[in-house]
């Protein structure tokens, strides 16, 4: 049974057709977890009790009950909107989501595909997302959704900097762009990078944070200034692809962290034979405690003001970033 | 068990000229790479047709003059919502480019530091040196001052 499948699966089109129904299945079901662990959570944090009827017991069916009601829901373009970019907004935003997951290791080769520019493509993917909240904001033809897009725009490739500068140390310590050979670099060091790129490690989690619009840096869907800024006019399940997007981007950025800083599917100790099965649930544990704290931060901090927060990027880290890898290079090369 | 193994090394066959061929598929894993990716760029798009797809079966559509004016607040709009705004962003906008490309330029240096040495960290400390001069000069120039 197991050699059958192993065949099977070395056939690219099987397999490849294996992947899209897995991160077809993949999506919505992360998307429902980390929901329903913000709502819980923020209630939790809030002395509230959160979702409790739905499902029986805890609420657990909430998220899947708001998916069967966004379905019912009107799909409302307005008069003024530019209905093609309107359209085309959402898809672009789930395709960056979807296609970011290719990278990802969850084992020692379990790999959607190992690409040899792995680090590389990652960002510049998730950038895409930026040019669909760009033209959601554009299109919408609402003076909100507008300056939400503008903002949104600004602090996006603002943060994008830090984002990409702070990976550099990783790549360099590990001498490949490679995800899983970035983690096989980290086992054979026999340290997780963190130790070494904390400060990689705190500036891409910032930046992570500020990618995501989450709270502290949400000043582009501001619920109290900007009514959500450029998702203002979406309703029904175009909405949804946003939120969707959003959480599951969450997972995305959080398990690259974990394979650029927290040493991926390794844990130190657990033999190589063992890891191949215990991996994704190591990445998946690891991934979820980042995840997390994501949540945690947004009860935490309050927002930044527009300029405070351009200037945290530009002034303070970037600077870092790039002081950061002149010393990764001394360290390399030096040491 | 084997683990069903997710084609990491997929079996390969090496041509005369150096070339790789995937044996199944007679494609170059190159190729491969961005046949998976390109798959999971149009998964993407049709996740979002199958779902809005549903949905249109399910949902109800009776769209009302009011119903499709923009939202401002509860109150009829006013005037174009494309209105004429500030865009202090641009500046940002041509920061980002250089930076962008700058970052472009540290990957596959980042890469080869092992080879290159001291000669490579001390090229590099420049041209991040001569970037941050340029960082310096925009943040003096105000492009951060909020009025």
């Amino acid at each position: 049974m197991s050699a059958f499948l192993s065949d099977l699966f070395a056939n690219f089109w099987v397999s490849l057709a294996g992947k899209l129904l897995l991160v077809a299945l993949m999506i919505p079901l992360v998307g429902m977890v980390i929901g329903y662990a913000e709502m819980k959570l923020s209630a939790k944090m809030q002395a509230r009790v959160g979702p409790y009827f739905a499902g029986g017991r805890w609420g657990w069916a909430q998220l899947i009950a708001d998916g069967v009601k966004f379905f019912q829901k009107e799909d409302l373009i307005p008069e003024e909107a530019d209905r093609p970019v309107f359209k085309i907004a959402p898809v672009l935003v789930l395709i960056s989501t979807v296609a970011l997951l290719v990278v990802i290791p969850f084992g020692p080769g379990i790999i959607f595909r190992d690409l040899s520019v792995g680090v590389f493509y990652a960002l510049a993917i998730s950038s895409l997302s930026t040019v669909g909240i760009l033209m959601a904001g554009w299109s919408s033809g609402n003076k909100y959704s507008l300056m939400g897009g503008l903002r949104a725009a600004g602090q996006l490739i603002a943060y994008e900097l830090p984002l990409v500068l702070a990976v550099i140390g990783s790549v360099m310590l590990a001498g490949t762009m490679s995800m899983s050979g970035i983690v096989e670099a980290q086992i054979e060091a026999g340290y997780p990078y963190l130790i070494i790129q904390f400060v990689g490690f705190g500036i891409f989690m910032v930046a992570a944070l500020a990618e995501l619009s989450r709270i502290p840096f949400d000043m582009p869907i501001a619920e109290s200034e900007l009514v959500m800024g450029y998702l203002t006019e979406y309703s029904g399940f175009r909405f949804l692809f946003f939120f969707l997007a959003e959480f599951a981007n969450m997972f995305t950025l959080s398990a690259i962290a974990v394979t650029l800083f927290l040493g991926g599917y390794w844990l130190p100790g657990i033999p190589e034979d063992v890891l191949a099965y215990a991996g994704p649930v190591i990445v998946l544990a690891k991934t979820f405690l980042l995840v997390f704290a994501m949540i945690w931060f947004r009860w935490t901090f309050p927002r930044f003001r527009e300029d405070q927060l351009q200037s945290l990027a530009w002034k303070w880290l970037i600077p870092l970033a790039l002081a950061n890898i002149i010393i990764t290079g001394a360290f390399k090369v030096y040491l | 068990m084997t683990f069903p193994n997710f084609d990491l090394k997929p079996p390969v066959r090496i041509l005369a000229r150096g070339g790789v061929l995937s044996t199944l598929t007679g494609m170059s894993p190159y190729f491969e790479s961005y046949l998976t990716v390109g798959a999971f760029a149009v998964l993407g798009a049709i996740l979002v047709m199958v779902m809005l797809g549903i949905a249109a079966v399910l949902r109800p559509t009776n769209p009302t003059t009011t119903k499709m004016l923009t939202y401002e607040c509860g109150v009829d709009p006013v005037g174009s919502g494309w209105s004429q705004s500030y865009v202090r962003y641009y500046v940002f906008g041509l920061l980002f480019v250089i930076f962008d490309v700058e970052a472009v330029f540290i990957f596959p240096w980042a890469i080869v530091l092992d080879e290159l040495g001291t000669f490579g960290l001390v090229e590099m400390s420049i041209f991040i040196g001569i970037l941050i001069l340029g960082l310096v000069y925009a943040i003096r120039k105000g492009v951060l001052r909020w009025e």
